[in-house]
């Protein structure tokens, strides 16, 4: 099991090296990748806020109970903190398994439960302002100037 | 008895501070602290109630009693990973 927290890019390489065994004939990655638009508008960029002792923590939950819930080898999950730009990688989640279908079982749910729990914040910046993105969609009302 | 508290994202940059190391009466509840916080810092009532509690990184109910030296947070409801869609 591999977590980190991490203002540094995500290259995924030393991320499936640490899952890889000869035991598992499946390894599902999933990277979630910074977008140009969210809801009609343009996005410059993102900036990621984290509580990186609590982040690390909670992902570690999350990846222990994937590992109790199913028969998966080894997960390693990485999230970016700070400024990303449009195409770099803010989440990156690995699993391996035996068999396919439970390495994409189990990194679809972590996923979403990284999105539930886990104490990090995005702010989308665009072209003259930006807002903090709060839960699925919800976007706080107050709005700044850049 | 003295506590920290921490502010995150959208509630950091309301409050313009990261932390604030405060003392408190004994045995004062997360929530009492928020809302006695909410009187001294009239942004933080702006911002609502929509938020999660966490003493020393772990999420806890609202009538969580705060001991000597914990670390509290103001949890907004989160937004990791790429997209929210």
């Amino acid at each position: 099991m591999l977590i980190r927290i991490t203002p540094d890019a995500l290259d995924p390489q030393p991320f499936i090296a640490h899952v890889r065994r000869d035991e598992a004939g499946a390894i599902a990655l999933f990277l979630g990748v910074v977008r140009n638009n969210s809801q009609g508008r343009r996005v410059l960029h993102l900036e990621y806020d984290a509580y990186p002792e609590m982040a690390e923590k909670k992902l570690r939950e999350v990846a222990e109970e994937i590992t109790s819930r199913w028969p998966i080898t080894d997960i390693a999950i990485a999230h970016r903190t700070g400024r990303l730009e449009i195409g770099e990688t803010s989440l990156l989640v690995v699993v391996s398994s035996p068999h396919r279908q439970e390495a994409f079982a189990a990194c679809h749910h972590a996923v979403n439960r990284i999105k539930e729990v886990v104490p990090i914040w995005k702010k989308e910046v665009w072209q003259g302002g930006a807002s903090w993105v709060e839960g699925e969609g919800e976007r706080q009302a107050t709005l700044q100037p850049e | 008895m003295k506590v920290k508290v921490k502010f995150f994202a959208a509630l950091h940059q309301m409050m313009g501070t990261r932390e604030l190391d405060l003392e408190v009466a004994e045995g004062l509840t997360v929530a009492e602290l928020h809302r006695d916080l909410c009187v001294r810092f009239p942004r933080l009532a702006d911002y609502g109630d929509n938020l999660l509690f966490s003493v020393n990184a772990e999420y806890v109910p609202a009538d969580h009693p705060l001991r000597d030296g914990d670390e509290v947070a103001f949890i907004p409801p989160v937004s990791g990973g790429a997209h929210a869609h």
